[in-house]
């Protein structure tokens, strides 16, 4: 049975530089990288090295665990850099492309069972767009899910809007759905917006169970969905994947070609002209921002704001990001800041003037806002987390390592993003994420 | 700005950072710091962003919902005593002098409660290498206001130390304690000199050399209606410090919710109370669950008292009974302490409704001094977290269910 289900708990924060519904051509980049770090827990075994030549959708490195599991290059050209970071762990694969693009080829006729699908998708680099839950990591080829989940929205604030950047790819994306149909004997679920209509990039799609939800963020992120439609058990688990890499795959399916491009927003209240931009996964941030952001102390985010990484001004586009968020640093003291009315600053509680102005733009910074506290302040959690969990407990849990406990109180069913908001809320600062991804690692360590 | 920043902490910094002179005391320059100037720190993991509240801004908020309490606590010590003594005994009369006295005797216990508290919590933090809390922000000024204005600054001072170390620091400081600081400092007064926070002597101030007016014996409503005869109506019997009796129900309802009667400092008006409840509840920082499920269940317990009707303190109206004592001021502030209190929101109701329902019962039943609210919360805050085990155990059996109706 469809789902519509109404989120309550939750929260909107209203940012000035939402992008404008404009697509253009981000300028091709003069290097692009490819990120082990983006994939949460892998291993990887370089198989070139520096200074060779590579086609777009050739193996660069592998699953140390399963080398099946290839990791490609976005672009052609040649690998210039390998850098590495403390025990030579291996942070970022440079590339330098060439003027004309080469692409491996790939056969994708009669492709007719799961396995099939795999294969191409694990040989040509596309695999890693499809993650698994519990975890939130890349999906082990080797499980069939209990069922794989798609959100057609984000509702992060100043996040990437599907129904813009899928236009007109219906096709595409239907072919990825077809092929996501085939790795599981579950239902491949569909979540688009409640209350409005989706594009008929959405609306026409097929062969899924198609679930609406409205109410604020984080009602577009998956794990949300998730929890409400076929909540994951002990043992159980889902796969799920970004919409727009959906309609990726889905293109490469219909013609072999390995083709990493995709549509990004350019956002938040630094930059000059927020708007979409296609571009290739890799790019290099200077490509994207140049020209295009105030001067002054920025921080650069591959990412929205809540889950993204601050990557800077020479970093690369992030394999699972849709979003570049360019926001001011708030390195700035405030005198008695914590005792000022503050009419700038927003909070979702009523103790700043924000709550007067609902439909004001805020210009937020990166201000942590105050300073790390033990627990105080209760109840801020559960009223922006709309799951029958109980936040506080699952991470104190955590904190004390107790692996049972964390099994009890529902970690399968989390992902860092779903608690991001418990993070922007709390008064006692408190690095939810990070404990939460610890708890993550400990519980697939420990349970498998 | 920029001004006092250079005089104030960029030229004395290097001396509390690593290798300075005052090494060991960084984390009490840090607290005057921070203090002063909201920290450059940005956000360096997850969300980029961060609400604007922190925990200076929280805990001067419950200060702000505490002011009207206090100000009119000042007010009501010189009414009382003037009131005692015979003069000015209009409540118009003498505004300034009524303050003037009670800031007298209040002020100082303001003082003493935050010298004490704070240099415990300096003290420990500088010991051990944590973070000043912000926590006492509001426990020094609860603290006062909880206790009469005739008690020695000397007792005050015990007492807060009593409630800072035992109460809080042994714990691991704001954040991990047990029990409400406040309440503790109170309960440990209450038990170490009785006989400076109850019976009839210790709620009204007195001055050598003035006498007190015929009829006025310094008892408190509660005191009153404790021993009131049976059969009587306490509403129309009860009076005022100078002996002059209310005369109705009505008029001594009326005197309860403004506050001119005798009682501790920031307790005895429900009016000062509701203006500090409504900045609680307004800005979000006082939980309305705690506040509203409190007030269900005290009046639930002084109804049931009403149709019993053992003796003329069960026979107070439900309405008259909460607007005595301690108990609005118990569940504005004393119960709502976000770390004493249950935590989950299930766990809240429980828990409010049985401070409320228990302080009612214990201050009927209780034979040596009529109340019972300080008890109720502290005997709460020791069973909020088992209320809490069995709101989240509940939770993890719906999940243990979920689980099973899936595999089978």
């Amino acid at each position: 049975m469809p789902k519509n289900v109404k989120i309550r708990r939750g929260a909107n924060i209203k940012l000035a530089g939402v992008a404008e519904r404009i697509k253009g051509d981000a300028p091709f980049p003069a290097s692009f990288a490819i990120k082990p770090t983006d994939f949460h827990g892998l291993t990887p075994k370089m198989v070139l090295k520096e200074g060779a030549e590579v086609k777009a959708g050739q193996e660069i490195f592998h699953d140390k665990y399963n080398d099946k599991v290839k990791y490609t290059a976005p672009v052609s050209g040649e690998i210039s850099e390998v850098v590495r970071g403390a025990k030579r762990r291996i942070l970022e694969v440079r590339i330098v492309p060439d003027k004309e693009q080469k692409y491996e080829t790939f056969d994708v006729s009669g492709i007719t069972t799961g396995e099939n699908v795999k294969e191409v998708l694990m040989a040509s680099g596309f695999w890693p767009m499809i993650k698994q839950r519990p975890y939130d990591v890349v999906a082990d080829p080797m499980t069939k899910p209990k069922a794989i989940f798609v959100s057609a929205f984000d509702s992060a604030p100043l996040g990437a809007d599907y129904d813009f950047v899928l236009h007109g790819q219906k096709e595409a994306f239907q072919r990825g759905l077809d092929a996501l149909k085939l790795m599981t004997d579950g239902k491949v679920h569909l979540s688009t917006r409640g209350g409005s209509t989706p594009d008929e990039v959405f609306s026409s799609a097929s062969g899924v169970e198609k679930n609406t939800f409205s109410g604020p963020h984080p009602a577009g992120n998956v794990g949300i969905q998730i929890h409400h439609i076929d909540p994951i058990n002990k043992g159980d688990k889902v796969w799920t994947v970004n919409a727009q890499h959906v309609m990726m795959i889905g293109r490469f399916l219909m013609t072999g070609k390995p083709d990493f491009s995709k549509t990004i927003a350019i956002a938040g209240s630094e930059v000059k002209k927020p708007r979409y931009m296609t571009t290739i996964v890799g790019a290099s941030m200077r490509a994207l921002i140049e020209g295009e952001i105030n001067e002054g102390s920025n921080r650069i985010i591959s990412g929205n704001l809540l889950t993204g990484d601050a990557v800077g001004a020479e970093g690369y586009l992030g394999f699972y990001h849709d979003v570049v968020t360019v926001i001011p640093e708030g390195n700035e003291p405030q005198f008695m800041g914590w005792l000022t009315p503050n009419f700038h600053k927003f909070s979702l509680s009523r103790s700043y003037f924000s709550w007067l102005m609902p439909n004001k733009k805020y210009s937020l910074n990166t201000n942590q806002n105050g300073e790390d506290r033990a627990f105080v302040v209760t109840g801020e959690y559960e009223s922006v987390l709309p799951m029958d969990i109980y936040p506080v407990y699952l991470l104190k849990a955590i904190m004390t390592k107790d692996i049972e406990k964390m099994e009890n109180l529902g970690i399968y069913e989390v992902a860092p993003e779903d608690l991001a908001l418990c993070e922007y809320a709390c008064t006692s600062k408190t690095p939810v994420q990070d404990i939460l991804r610890e708890g993550l690692d400990l519980a697939q360590e420990e349970l498998g | 700005m920029k001004f006092l920043q250079d005089l104030m902490f960029n030229k004395i910094r290097p001396n509390f950072a690593k290798g300075g002179k005052f090494e060991k005391y960084y984390k009490a320059y840090e607290a005057m710091e921070t203090f002063a100037f909201v920290p450059p720190h940005t956000t360096h993991s997850g969300a980029h962003i961060r609400d604007a509240i922190d925990l200076k801004r929280t805990m001067f908020l419950v200060v702000i919902a505490l002011v009207p309490s206090l100000l009119f606590g000042m007010w009501n010590t010189g009414h009382q005593y003037y009131l005692s003594i015979g003069e000015m005994t209009g409540l118009m009369d003498g505004m300034i002098d009524k303050l003037l006295f009670g800031a007298i005797r209040v002020l100082p216990l303001v003082i003493v409660s935050y010298v004490v508290g704070l240099g415990i919590e300096f003290g420990v933090a500088v010991a051990k290498n944590h973070s000043v809390n912000e926590g006492y922000l509001v426990s020094g000024m609860l603290i006062p206001l909880v206790l009469p204005s005739e008690l020695p600054l000397w007792m005050a001072a015990v007492a807060t130390a009593f409630a800072v170390i035992i109460g809080k620091e042994v714990f691991g400081g704001t954040g991990m304690n047990i029990l409400n600081p406040a309440l503790t400092a109170r309960a440990f007064l209450f038990f170490a000199y009785p006989t400076k926070m109850s019976g009839n002597m210790v709620w009204i101030p007195q001055e050598s050399g003035m006498a007190q007016v015929d009829g006025y014996t310094g008892e408190t409503l509660l005191s009153q209606a404790y021993n009131a005869p049976a059969g009587t109506e306490f509403g129309s019997v009860a009076y005022n410090a100078a002996g002059e009796p209310f005369g109705s129900l009505a008029e001594t309802m009326s005197a309860s919710f403004w506050g001119w009667i005798p009682g501790s400092i920031g307790e005895t008006s429900a009016f000062a109370i509701l203006i500090g409840a409504a900045i609680l509840l307004y800005t979000g920082i006082g939980s309305w669950r705690i506040m509203l499920s409190f007030l269900v269940g005290g009046l639930a317990m002084s109804s049931i008292f009403n149709a019993w009707g053992a003796n003329s303190f069960m026979m107070v109206h439900p309405i008259q009974q909460l607007l005595m004592g301690s108990f609005l001021f118990g569940m504005v502030f004393m119960a709502t302490d976000p770390v004493s209190a249950a935590q989950t929101n299930t766990g809240k109701w429980i828990y409010g409704f049985f401070a409320g329902f228990f302080g009612i019962m214990i201050r009927v039943f209780n034979p040596a001094y009529p109340e019972g609210i300080m008890m109720a919360i502290l005997f709460m805050n020791v069973m909020a977290p088992l209320i809490d085990h069995y709101v989240v155990q509940a939770n993890i059996n719906r999940r243990m269910k979920r689980a099973k109706l899936a595999t089978a």
